[in-house]
């Protein structure tokens, strides 16, 4: 739900006003991911688990984490993220 | 977002605040007033010696222009005859046909102003009040969005911040032209998109323009996007240029633009967000992006805004703009595809000819010393460069014709491959003696601080039909 700020596009709107999401891929073997420990406490088991089972299928996995779950991610741990993988699983748990 | 204008009732109104001391001195007196109706702007319970309408939305203020309380208006047949604002007694007994009406109140006294009329709400009021037709598409930001951010990220920005163009400030800045927002000015390139009114004031606001700017810009927006001047190919050469704005006219000082101290540099809010605007809707509207059409090889920092204005009562010579046939007193501006400035110092010539010579040799290596003819290029002399020549008496004629005389260079020096440098005119030109500039293709100007026997060239792109030619428009209203 859009609450922000509304302005009016400086452009000649030829480009969609709303980004689309990225279309998945179909297959994750060979691909790079993610997985984004936001730091809450038992993050790290249930993402343990979520990377054997992307590596039992062929994906290889980088793990980070935010330093903590209060804040955004920093922009370099975003901008890390962002240049080494294809895709990235942020991971919720209490 | 608009509204009917409320009709007044027949008889007489008062619009008043409570905030307002005259409005409280004149509160007693409206009780002897037959036929009155009152709006009060702010508190309900006000006035006390009768019971008023609250013009909670401001919808009566605004739509019958009130600008100070109290405003005493009689209406007959729905249609206002006759008004008065703050107190004179004089008038509110002329209005009502009561000559004893507050005979026991002072003769005048000032009033104050409207709450519609208050800088903090007015852009609201505007809003939501004005039959705009303002049809551009809105696009919301999400509460966790950066609305700053966010325009960067959507590629709408030069690599600075732009302010947010909200309803708001996109109606204040259109209070800046008589032109009807979806007038089409031009059809700006590379996309070939019509070029609005609208359109040019959202990017206006986002580059920080004021709303007396907006004349300025449209005109600058419709001498770059034509043939003549080629945006398309000033975008999309290699070359470092970009669209440099010269300003003409008195309209240039009512703005506050610069023609004097650092008159291409920073600071000065006209200057700097005018030129910004032109490039902002160039690249928003236009869709011309550095790495997409914009294909130059290094750019410079002009193409983020560069624009000035002539020092015109400064000058020894007649402007560029009556040059190039604009009527004196009329506003102004040249558009010329330049590259950055550089300077010329000399501190020492104290006649004409020396200082033109040494304008001369370095008007010379304007993109190469064996490169003639096929670029222009504008040379800004400074007030201390300027004396020299007025005090000998030259005209910009003058002046003009000896820099092209003392350029005059033999083909045998210029073609390729002549004074061991490849590059050069073709070789059939070999027997010729050429001018560094076509006719017609330095564009003399007068601008800089008090201080410095320095002048300045910005060099030009390809001029002609292959390339862009400066284009001179008259600043509308």
């Amino acid at each position: 739900m859009a609450t922000g700020i509304t302005i009016l596009d400086p452009t000649n709107e030829s480009k969609p006003a709303t980004r689309h999401t990225l279309s998945r891929p179909t297959s994750i073997s060979g691909l790079t991911i993610g997985l984004l420990d936001i730091s809450k406490p038992r993050g790290n088991l249930f993402l343990n688990r979520i990377e054997e089972l992307l590596t039992e299928r062929g994906a290889k996995v980088l793990r980070f984490s935010k330093p903590t779950f209060t804040k955004p991610a920093p922009v370099d741990l975003r901008q890390e993220i962002a240049t080494q993988c294809n895709l990235v699983i942020e991971a919720l748990a209490d | 977002m608009s509204s009917v204008a409320p009709v007044l009732p027949d008889g007489f109104v008062v619009i008043v605040k409570r905030e307002c001391a005259t409005c409280q001195m004149v509160d007693p007196v409206l009780k002897d007033i037959a036929g009155l109706t009152v709006y009060t702007q702010d508190d309900p319970t006000f006035p006390e010696s009768v019971s008023a309408i609250h013009d909670s939305d401001l919808a009566v203020s605004w739509h019958n222009n009130i600008d100070t309380v109290p405003t005493l208006i009689k209406v007959v047949n729905g249609k206002e005859v006759d008004r008065t604002f703050g107190w004179l007694a004089s008038d509110w007994q002329r209005i009502t046909e009561i000559p004893e009406l507050g005979t026991d109140l002072p003769a005048m006294r000032p009033g104050c102003g409207s709450m519609s009329v208050d800088p903090d709400i007015v852009d609201k009021l505007r809003a939501k009040f004005t039959d705009s037709p303002v049809i551009a598409r809105t696009v919301e930001f999400s509460d966790a969005e950066d609305e700053f951010e966010a325009m960067y990220a959507r590629g709408w920005t030069d690599g600075f911040p732009v302010i947010p163009p909200t309803r708001e400030r996109v109606l204040r800045m259109l209070t800046g032209t008589t032109r009807h927002p979806q007038d089409v000015i031009a059809i700006a390139p590379p996309d070939l998109v019509e070029l609005t009114v609208e359109k040019i004031a959202i990017n206006a606001v986002m580059a920080g323009c004021l709303p007396e700017y907006m004349p300025w810009v449209i005109a600058a927006l419709e001498a770059v996007c034509n043939d003549q001047f080629n945006m398309h190919g000033v975008l999309a050469t290699t070359m470092p240029v970009g669209p440099v704005i010269i300003c003409n006219g008195p309209g240039t000082r009512a703005i506050g633009m610069n023609s004097g101290i650092n008159a291409f540099g920073q600071g000065n809010r006209a200057n700097n967000t005018i030129g910004r605007a032109v490039q902002l809707t160039i690249r928003n509207v236009g869709g011309g992006r550095p790495g997409e059409v914009d294909r130059a090889t290094h750019g410079n920092p002009g193409k983020i805004s560069f624009c000035f204005a002539e020092d015109e009562v400064g000058s020894p010579f007649t402007s560029l703009a009556t040059e190039r046939g604009v009527p004196l007193g009329q506003n102004a501006v040249t558009v010329f595809a330049g590259e950055g400035p550089r300077c010329v110092v000399d501190q020492l010539a104290r006649t004409p000819e020396e200082l033109t010579n040494s304008f001369v040799a370095c008007l010379q290596t304007v993109h190469h010393p064996k490169l003639v003819i096929g670029f222009d290029a504008i040379l800004t002399i400074s007030p201390d460069h300027g004396r020299v020549f007025a005090e000998a008496g030259w005209s910009r004629e003058k002046l003009i014709a000896e820099l092209t005389e003392r350029s005059m260079t033999p083909g045998a020096d210029l073609v390729r491959g002549a004074r061991e440098m490849a590059e050069g005119i073709p070789p059939h030109l070999r027997d010729a003696t050429l001018p560094k500039f076509r006719p017609g293709g330095i564009l003399l100007t007068f601008a800089g601080g008090g201080a410095g026997l320095f002048s300045s060239i910005v060099a030009g792109w390809a001029n002609g039909a292959i390339g862009s030619d400066p284009v001179t428009r008259v600043v509308g209203s």
